[in-house]
């Protein structure tokens, strides 16, 4: 499957033999497990596999979790405390399932932004990076709709709010709205098609995952250096690689072990500290919460959103051209959808051939950046919409669109770089030196 | 490489709570009270539990429900099933709709919702709201003592300044610790009101706080279960790290040229 070099199964016994030529499934399992990765992967590769578990603990706790809780408008409520009082474990579950979601979140972000930095969606890995951009998306679709169902105040609030999003296209807006909500408002229906979504989305996630890995294991992986592991011969490749299994399969476990030890903590000790107090409170159309804040995850997204208001002149000018099409809260859903297509446009909007953010002295810069301003539309977005929160919204949007429709293209010209090392394996010498000749490799 | 991680991570979790504390109001006075159950090895006092019970049960209960909590659970209190039988039948009347009657309630039942004057439920108030929101805003010191959803009840039953105004035919009080500074719902709790039969000080600020400290219970009857499941893991999580360290740490010896013992 791999472009790299390197040993395949051979079927020894007859019994081997026999399945394999009828479903060379343990060939498959072999080369998946077995995949020469560059030995020079640093902590920040350790995130694929925090995903990997996230979507297997959010599945598993929320197969569990659905044979207990009822989706109708009278009922979704009350089941959840059902969860939490009578259900033997229940609290854990749901707990578990509820923080889950964050630390999905958690480990998507930081895995995003690892490839922002190496350079992991250049060439030859756009594929992979659009994969993971529609699994980011989905992953956002499944979070909300997962939210809703507990159908407290926010649960409601925030589902009339995003819903409402959809209302701001023109013309076919208030259709499109009523077809997804099902109806003239968030009612049962709602809550019905939301439900089955919800349970329907994270299985599409894991056919896309399985996709994701089939494109970077055709490609190899990335590394720190972004140079390519040479590919001459397999015993070159050696140089520059050892075998997922066991090497990266420990490494990532004992990362992920480290993780879920915090993960673990804050799930047994403050459970609700990134959940909203409104959410115990049972949904009720008739009272609408003093403020309406999205999940944690939502909020740069969100800042940007509401960022771009009828008193911005770019706004304006879109208006007046559009005779008068897109208004306001048009424009800020546009914006909202072009901030994160902007993300997915990053391989073809990048003009710089160096891969790796090590090597890039003024794209360093301007990366960090773009964190702080992640960070600053996270903070923004829990901000009530008034002024100073405003002004600081849009410059920290203007900044987000800016970092890749303005410098990814132009530091890639202008943009001296440094040396790069001629070979993965010269880089990972110069970390740790050379293995010494006795020194018997782990099996 | 592993600081700057951890440091990320705690980043992105320190911000999350930004949103919560966007919603708090004004002047709001919330009195910070220290009650048994909390910070990860707190536990509940179950006296304070019982005495909270009375409480609610001869004030509270007049006008506010308790809808999601089971009766039977009140075992969890230290009481016996006898006692809870019988404090269950001498307390509410349930409708069966069955008899098509009231009959007394069971453990089996819940206790009663009351909506009779417009009330809110109280069996989630300790979560639906969020007493303090820690330094700065990060909410960290939920750690230490929960989202403060108790100590809001216990201030605001014990914030009433005594002031009262009327407003479009309704009677509003002051109060320290609502949002806004006024409240529809008279002064609950006097002192002396209750008496508890170990002799208990009952002044306002003693109920307040044996009230909240029992509706903390309503809202999270699983906290210690939760608290310990979270013990268990963080250590078994924590050897399973070590020794996923050594295992590492062994394996690469060989590829990274440097020697192991």
């Amino acid at each position: 499957m791999s472009g790299i070099p390197h040993d395949h199964y051979e079927p020894k016994t007859n019994g081997e033999k026999w399945l394999n030529s009828r479903l060379p499934i343990v060939g498959l399992i072999y080369d998946t497990i077995m995949i020469p990765t560059p030995k020079n992967l640093n902590w920040w590769w350790i995130w694929g596999i925090v995903l990997a578990f996230c979507l297997a603990l959010q599945i598993v706790t929320g197969i569990v979790l659905v044979m207990h809780y009822t989706p109708h408008v009278d009922l979704a409520f009350a089941s959840i405390e059902h969860i939490m009082r009578n259900v033997n474990g229940g609290y854990m579950l749901r707990y578990l399932h509820m923080n889950g979601a964050s630390l999905f979140f958690v480990a998507v972000y930081i895995h995003i932004f690892r490839g922002l930095f190496y350079g992991s969606y250049k060439a030859p890995r756009e594929i992979t990076w659009i994969i993971g951009m529609l699994i980011y998306l989905m992953m956002m679709g499944t979070a909300f709709m997962g939210y809703v169902l507990p159908w407290g105040q926010m649960s409601f609030w925030g589902a009339t709010v995003i819903t409402g999003l959809f209302g701001a296209i023109p013309f076919v807006g208030d259709a499109i709205q009523t077809w997804l909500l099902g109806g003239p408002a968030v009612d049962n229906a709602t809550l019905n098609r939301f439900f089955s979504l919800h349970y329907l989305l994270p299985f599409v996630i894991a056919a896309l995952v399985i996709v994701h890995i089939w494109a970077f294991h055709t490609t190899g992986n990335n590394n720190p250096t972004g140079v390519e592991v040479r590919r001459g011969s397999k015993a070159e490749a050696e140089k520059d690689t050892l075998p997922f299994w066991p090497y990266f399969v420990i490494k990532d476990l004992f990362a992920l072990a480290v993780i879920l030890v915090v993960f673990w903590a804050i799930v047994g000790f403050m459970p609700n500290y990134l959940g909203h107090p409104d959410n115990y409170i049972e949904a009720n159309p008739l009272v609408t919460p003093a403020h309406i804040v999205p999940e944690w995850y939502f909020l740069p997204f969100y800042a940007i959103l509401r960022a771009f208001t009828g008193e911005v002149w770019v706004v304006q000018f879109a208006s007046f051209i559009t005779g008068g099409i897109v208004d306001a809260k048009f424009f800020g859903v546009i914006a909202m959808f072009g901030a994160i297509l902007a993300m997915a446009l990053a391989p073809w909007l990048d003009t710089s051939s160096v891969r790796s953010g090590k090597y890039r002295p003024m794209f360093k810069w301007w990366f960090y950046l773009l964190i702080i301003d992640f960070f600053a539309l996270m903070w923004l977005g829990a901000m009530p919409a008034e002024e100073p929160y405003a002004t600081f919204s849009l410059i920290a949007s203007a900044y987000w669109f800016a970092y890749f429709f303005v410098i990814l293209p132009i530091l890639g010209v202008i943009e001296k770089p440094l040396a790069q090392p001629e070979t993965i394996e010269e880089d990972f010498n110069a970390h740790y030196g050379k293995a010494d000749a006795d020194a018997t490799p782990a099996e | 490489m592993f600081k700057k991680l951890a440091i990320g991570a705690a980043f992105a979790l320190a911000l999350a709570p930004a949103a919560s504390f966007a919603a708090g109001g004004g002047e709001q006075h919330i009195e910070d009270f220290h009650f048994s159950f909390e910070g990860p090895f707190g536990t509940w006092d179950k006296n304070q539990l019982q005495r909270g019970l009375q409480i609610y049960t001869e004030v509270c209960a007049a006008c506010h429900g308790l809808r999601y909590v089971p009766l039977r659970d009140l075992e969890a209190l230290g009481y016996s099933e006898e006692e809870v039988i019988a404090y269950a039948a001498g307390n509410f009347e349930v409708f069966d709709p069955e008899l098509d009657d009231f009959r007394p309630a069971i453990p089996t039942d819940h206790f009663p919702a009351n909506d009779g004057v417009g009330a809110p439920d109280l069996s989630l108030m300790a979560k639906a709201r969020a007493g303090f929101h820690g330094p700065y805003g990060l909410g960290i010191n939920q750690f230490f003592k929960g989202m403060g959803g108790a100590e809001y009840i216990a201030s605001l039953l014990d914030g009433y300044t005594g002031h009262e105004k009327e407003e479009a035919g309704t009677v509003l009080y002051e109060n320290t610790a609502f949002p806004g500074g006024w409240i529809s719902m008279a002064p609950p709790l006097s002192d002396d009101q209750v008496e508890f039969a170990d002799g208990h000080p009952a002044t306002v600020e003693a109920l307040s706080e044996d009230v909240a400290a029992f509706l903390m219970w309503t809202a999270e009857p699983k906290m210690m279960e939760r608290k310990y499941s979270g013990f268990v893991g963080v250590i078994f999580l924590s050897l399973l790290s070590v020794l996923l360290y050594l295992v590492n740490k062994r394996l690469w010896a060989g590829v990274k040229g440097k020697k192991t013992v």
